[in-house]
């Protein structure tokens, strides 16, 4: 179990700082896929950077702490402090449109060997790396090229392939398949699906395709504003949505033969250098009273396993007359 | 009727390896599309990965030269043989929004300097009318000014520099707009915004777009034409609406059987490997 107390990230500006994360507290059961969503901006890749324990400058891990539920070598427990020390082998990441994260100048089969730790014999970590490739559905011939000879969504399974590839047990994914067609990003996803079964490592993977987290997550996390607002098992949380925005979320995006218009949500979430009140979604929240635009709600379990951030969670909505469309 | 956009013949091959192993890749294969129309519309390309789409888009603004074949955009020849030049009023009519924002904008420059410089350059605004028109175009995809200048790349999320780079190209009002992969990191209901504002830039301000997507839902929502491009080949092209609900090819087929959506499932899920 990965578990976060309270998590405060924050970004020292010119204008200040700002708590891109601003009080997450949530409880990873291990062997699951969790998945992310959220308005762009609301906090994502910063959770999963301070996930990583890559904190560096301007960022800060302003309050709380995580504890990754593994030992270190020592046998001490792994904290935000220590898991830097277990990176590559034991957690991974596919940072966000990480296509350009390779480095431009050198070849991909380097970049390979170049991990941290390796086998020295460098033909056989070749050849294991290659027969991996072919699995992931790419040429061996991709691994002499330079990143920028490939296709941008050759470079994003070349990322997937990095961060699978020494089977760590936490798999730290951000949009890792956006730059992918449906038909490579399904067979991509199974994939996961089937190394996750085998291996049950944990893995947290953002996405804006609310139709991937349903194919693919046991458990959903939706983030407003820097905050938590929706946690809990993928199924009760897709069936039974209990904040008016993931509602919203989910029933936002058009599908193939629906002519109807979609108008996404009017207004953008508030300024995070702002002074914050209330619920912060209140703005923009069909449903929102006096109470929500002064008294912020907090995550609470409304149903077994399924926490939500509202004071109406799951409530019936006024006089039944408001479209979600 | 103009023709707003026709490949003819159109060919890229790239040279890959040094010369004893050299390899080529054929990016773009005998590429023939021709939209003619008397209105503004929105075509979209959808299809594989590394079938040659932002190929297809850097032929268009010059910034690959094809192998062979040529293209031509509102009746002007503007790759291959015969292209005219005349660089401004090229880019005053054509614009660009390319995939991958953090590679579009340097890291040492604040993203205003760009946003300056389109509008100076491009459209020949200064001053203040320089500073409406920035401040209009972020507006436009939900940015506020005050948030925007003065910030460096990595100061951005993902779907924040992308809408920067959509509101980039909206500044010279450019009668075509190339747009590659746009909303690929904007949630589903800022996206949604976002293809209205397309939708809207078409129908209200006589904008065309090259549309260039994964998310076959969206492309199916805003566009009149859709091209399906598979290994360098444009293999079905059509009326968006006839191509996506009556697919002839089967590839086409394919693509649109794998999108996932919340209705089934591809497989039952299991469980999470550990009780909790
Ligand atoms: N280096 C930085 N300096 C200042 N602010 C930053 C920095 N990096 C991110 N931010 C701000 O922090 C907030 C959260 O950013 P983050 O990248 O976590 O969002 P996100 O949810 O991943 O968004 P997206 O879906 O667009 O990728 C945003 O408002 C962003 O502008
Ligand atoms: N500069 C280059 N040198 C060599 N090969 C290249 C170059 N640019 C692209 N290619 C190759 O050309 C093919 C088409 O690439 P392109 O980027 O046009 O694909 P795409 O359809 O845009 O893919 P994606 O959906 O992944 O963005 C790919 O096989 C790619 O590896
Ligand atoms: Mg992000
Ligand atoms: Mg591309």
């Amino acid at each position: 179990m990965i578990r976060l107390n309270n998590v405060v990230a924050s970004y020292r500006t010119g204008r200040g700082s700002i708590n891109a994360v601003d009080g997450v507290t949530i409880e990873i059961p291990d062997g699951c896929i969790l998945g992310v969503a959220g308005e762009s901006g609301c906090g994502k890749s910063t959770l999963m950077k301070v996930l990583y324990g890559d904190i560096l400058s301007p960022m800060t891990l302003a309050s709380g702490s995580i504890e990754y539920g593994f030992v270190d070598r020592r046998g001490a427990p792994v904290t935000s402090h220590t898991v830097q020390q277990e990176w590559f082998r034991r957690v991974s990441y596919v940072p966000q449109s990480s296509m350009n994260s390779l480095n431009p100048v050198i070849r991909i089969s380097q970049q390979f060997i170049d991990f941290p730790g390796n086998d020295p014999d460098k033909r056989r970590v070749l050849e294991q790396v290659r027969a991996y490739i072919g699995k992931l559905g790419l040429p061996a011939e991709a691994l002499d090229a330079y990143p920028h000879q490939l296709s941008g969504g050759m470079r994003q399974r070349m990322m997937i392939a990095m961060a699978t590839f020494f089977q760590p047990e936490l798999i730290l994914a951000d949009e890792p398949t956006t730059a992918l067609d449906v038909v490579v990003q399904k067979e991509i996803l199974m994939l996961l699906m089937e190394l996750q079964e085998e291996m049950g490592n944990t893995i947290v993977l953002v996405s804006h395709d609310m139709g991937v987290h349903y194919q693919v997550t046991h458990r959903m996390l939706i983030m407003y504003a820097a905050k938590a607002v929706e946690y809990g098992d993928s199924d009760s949380v897709f069936e039974a949505p209990l904040h008016p925005y993931t509602r919203m979320l989910i029933s936002s995006l058009p599908t193939i033969g629906d002519d109807r218009a979609r108008d996404g949500i009017p207004g953008r979430p508030p300024s995070l250098w702002g002074e914050l009140r209330g619920c912060r979604f209140a703005d923009r929240c069909p449903f929102a009273t006096d109470r929500c635009r002064v008294e912020e709600p907090v995550l609470v379990e409304h149903r077994p396993g399924h926490f939500a951030a509202c004071h109406y969670a799951g409530a019936e909505m006024p006089s039944g007359g408001v479209q979600w469309q | 009727m103009a023709v707003i956009l026709r490949t003819e013949g159109l060919n890229k091959v790239y040279r890959l390896g040094s010369f004893g192993r050299a390899r080529t890749i054929q990016a773009l294969n005998d590429v023939d599309i021709s939209v003619e129309s008397d209105n503004p519309v929105i075509i979209a390309v959808v299809g594989e990965s590394g079938s040659g789409k932002t190929t297809l888009a850097k032929t268009l603004l010059r910034l690959v030269e094809p192998t062979s074949g040529r293209a031509i955009v509102y009746d002007k020849v503007v790759a291959g043989r015969g292209a005219q030049p005349g660089k401004r009023e090229f880019l005053s009519s054509i614009q660009p929004i390319f995939q991958n924002p953090f590679e579009a904008f340097s890291r040492y420059r604040t993203v205003d300097a760009y946003l300056f410089e389109t509008a100076d350059r491009v459209a020949g605004l200064r001053g203040q009318a320089a500073e409406a028109a920035v401040e209009q175009a972020l507006a436009s995809v939900g940015l506020e000014f005050a948030d925007v200048v003065g910030k460096y790349t990595n100061q951005f999320s993902g779907g924040e520099l992308q809408r920067v780079s959509i509101a980039r190209a909206l500044i010279p009002q450019p009668s075509l707009i190339v747009a590659d992969e746009p909303v690929s990191m904007i949630d589903a209901s800022r996206r949604m915004i976002i293809i209205n504002l397309f939708k809207r830039l078409r129908d209200e301000a006589g904008r065309s777009f090259l549309y260039i997507t994964h998310d076959l839902a969206t492309a199916y929502y805003i566009s009149d034409f859709v091209a399906v491009m598979n290994k360098g080949q444009v293999v079905e092209f059509g009326a968006a609406r006839d191509v996506m609900s009556n697919p002839q090819h089967a590839y086409t087929r394919l693509l649109l059987g794998s999108i996932p959506t919340t209705r089934s499932r591809w497989r039952p899920r299991k469980a999470a490997a550990a009780p909790h």
